[in-house]
């Protein structure tokens, strides 16, 4: 009895959270304008989506920025990482509290901050301002990737390379960026989702002609909230959704292997006692 | 200068955050020599053997290879290869790729790799293991791709920084035979770190015991056992009765409340000088046999032996005996003067406080 009102009463989390998203969906697909009435079932709102010239342009805009700006902040972001880990302690803690900051920062502060920053550096709003702030608030998502696997990382490891004849950049090539790739990787994907889906911040860093999906959506919100808009959102959370299975099934994969590690130990240990 | 040398220590010293680690050290390794260092943690021996691998720059000293100077040769130009501690296998890579990865970085055939890689994998009979991946291998699996991998370059020297440290006592004893017939099919120089005396006596040609950064003393495992140059060697290799006393003149010298005839010379007259005696060269004899009598404390089986500890006046002995006295019984102790061991007193006080340390460690295991 207890059983069934504990599902009873995650069932409904569960609905408050997605039957918003689960609605738009479905409206997505309703014949009508309306939002109250199903009329029929229709892809007429996608295909006017992929006619709408502002959408595509907005949508190629935010790709390529997610794209630029995630290959810029995990190449940044590790490096960093690295940088931070070789630290002695008490500037490793300082540092590491900094690169916390810009993600426990309000949003709209460091929107209008970095736009303050590019209009007194007279840098004109467009893409390399977008890239620029994007870089920002994703560089700490790959540092707080990157650096577990560092400390996760046998120190000795690197000592290994250089005593089997790497230079040390060969033997970081060859052995620490092979070590931390899991958290590259996910400090990378992570970064593209979060510049997908950044409003805020690139509201105020972005040009006339480098709108990004999130802001071209809310201008058309602002007239009357077209299906098309319906279309899109759909588009766009099942996009966020695939990533975030890539990302999780990748980190099921590698935990075999780790389980197996630790199995290995545990037996290592019993034949000792 | 000796061609046979293959490393020279002159004038080693270190310092970690203000600490001094090592202190002058001075040492010549040979060339095909089992060299084991050999001390408690903390002595130096793991820092020792990091200079030698060039993965620490000396403060000051010289460190030759075959007469050349190499203090800021970087390890990956070095003639040796090391085995860590933790094996440090890389575990993206197979068993395989790990043994041929310095091979590869020499840009070998393909063809050639297979065959070296496949001779190492034979000579620590883990042949059919190359596709494993290391990182489910065993503890003495992995130990044994460490040690393959170290060899496969072909090093000179061969630096073993504890590396059987992690496995069980069975294995361990194993591994230790099997690492001397690598050495010695191979014809190459070990050096070997460990704390573990049985260990050091059982596999080296020379042993080098070190405490606070310096070194006690040098020599063949017989050497060091037979004739300890310190009450700190002494304690460290083996168990041992220590007694201050005198020596009077050459081959006479008093301890225990009597005076007795040994075979050591050399030392100032009246000088005073730590004695130390084995358990295992004390045979217990009737009373009325021996000039020391003492009461007999305490018997332990040992399995092999008996550990008797016997109270003759202030001094506690330690005995090892096939047969057990009786506990409370008053019993005779004898040895021949060739069991005397006659030491000159640390100079330095830090020694004695290892020893101490030592002694309680000892203490602890009794109970």
């Amino acid at each position: 009895m207890r059983k069934l009102a504990n599902r009873f009463y995650m069932g409904l989390v569960f609905l408050f959270l997605y039957i918003p998203i689960f609605v738009l969906i479905a409206n997505s697909f309703n014949a009508s304008k309306s939002r109250t009435v199903w009329t029929g079932f229709t892809f007429d709102w996608y295909r006017k989506l992929f006619h709408n010239e502002t959408i595509l342009k907005s949508l190629l805009n935010t790709l390529i920025i997610a794209l630029i700006a995630s290959v810029l902040a995990t190449l940044l972001g590790t490096l960093a990482a690295i940088g931070i880990y070789n630290m002695k302690k008490f500037t490793r803690n300082l540092v590491i509290n900094i690169t916390y900051l810009p993600i426990i920062n309000p949003e709209i502060v460091t929107g209008v901050s970095l736009m303050l920053l590019f209009v007194a550096l007279k840098i004109e709003l467009g893409y390399v301002t977008l890239i620029l702030a994007h870089v920002t608030f994703c560089v700490p998502y790959v540092i707080l990737n990157v650096l577990p696997k560092l400390r996760q990382m046998d120190n000795n490891l690197y000592e290994a390379a250089l005593d089997l004849g790497c230079t040390p950049p060969m033997a970081f090539r060859k052995v620490v960026i092979p070590e931390i790739m899991p958290g590259i990787m996910t400090g990378f994907l992570m970064s593209i989702t979060y510049s997908i889906d950044d409003f805020v911040i690139s509201y105020f860093t972005h040009g006339a002609t480098s709108q990004t999906l999130p802001i071209t959506i809310f201008s058309m919100t602002r007239r009357k909230v077209s299906p098309e808009v319906n279309a899109l959102s759909a588009l766009l959370f099942v996009a966020i959704l695939v990533i975030m299975i890539i990302m999780n099934v990748s980190e099921m994969r590698k935990l075999p292997s780790d389980q197996r590690r630790r199995a290995a130990k545990a037996e290592k240990k019993g034949g000792r006692a | 200068m000796d061609k046979n040398k293959i490393i020279e220590l002159k004038g080693i010293s270190k310092a970690f955050n203000g600490e001094q680690v090592l202190k002058s050290v001075d040492l010549d390794i040979h060339d095909k020599e089992f060299v084991t260092f050999l001390g408690p943690s903390g002595c130096g021996k793991t820092t020792t053997l990091r200079i030698i691998g060039g993965f620490v720059t000396p403060d000051s000293g010289e460190v030759l290879f075959n007469g050349k100077k190499v203090n800021h040769v970087p390890p990956y130009k070095r003639p040796v290869n090391t085995v860590f501690q933790k094996y440090a296998l890389f575990p993206h890579l197979n068993v395989y790729e790990n043994v041929a990865f310095g091979l590869r970085l020499k840009k070998m055939k393909e063809t050639e790799i297979a065959a070296k890689v496949a001779e190492m994998l034979d000579l620590v009979n883990l042949r059919g293991y190359e596709k494993r991946s290391v990182t489910l291998l065993s503890g003495g699996q992995q130990q044994r791709v460490a040690i393959a991998r170290a060899l496969c370059n072909e090093p000179k020297v061969l630096l073993l920084d504890e590396p059987l440290g992690a496995l069980d006592l069975q294995l361990r004893k194993e591994m230790q035979i099997e690492l001397k017939k690598i050495q010695q099919r191979l014809e190459i120089t070990f050096i070997y770190v460990t704390h573990d005396q049985e260990e050091a006596l059982t596999m080296s040609d020379t042993v080098v015991v070190m405490n606070g950064g310096e070194i006690q003393q040098i020599g063949t495992p017989q050497d060091i056992y037979n004739e300890p140059i310190n009450a700190f060697v002494a304690k460290f290799i083996g168990e041992s009765n220590i007694l201050p006393g005198i020596m009077h003149e050459d081959y006479k010298v008093e301890f225990a409340g009597d005076n007795f005839v040994c075979v050591d010379k050399g030392f100032r007259p009246l000088e005073p000088v730590d004695v130390v005696i084995r358990p295992e060269d004390i045979t217990i004899c009737p009373p009325s046999d021996t000039v020391i009598n003492g009461l007999v404390e305490s018997v332990i089986f040992k399995g092999v032996h008996y550990e008797i500890m016997v109270r003759a006046y202030s001094d506690l002995w330690k005995i090892h005996s096939t047969k057990a006295p009786e506990v409370g019984s008053v019993v005779g102790i004898d040895f021949t003067p060739e069991d005397i061991h006659i030491m000159r007193k640390m100079e330095n006080s830090e020694d004695y406080a290892a020893l101490d340390h030592l002694n309680g460690e000892e203490a602890g295991t009794i109970d």
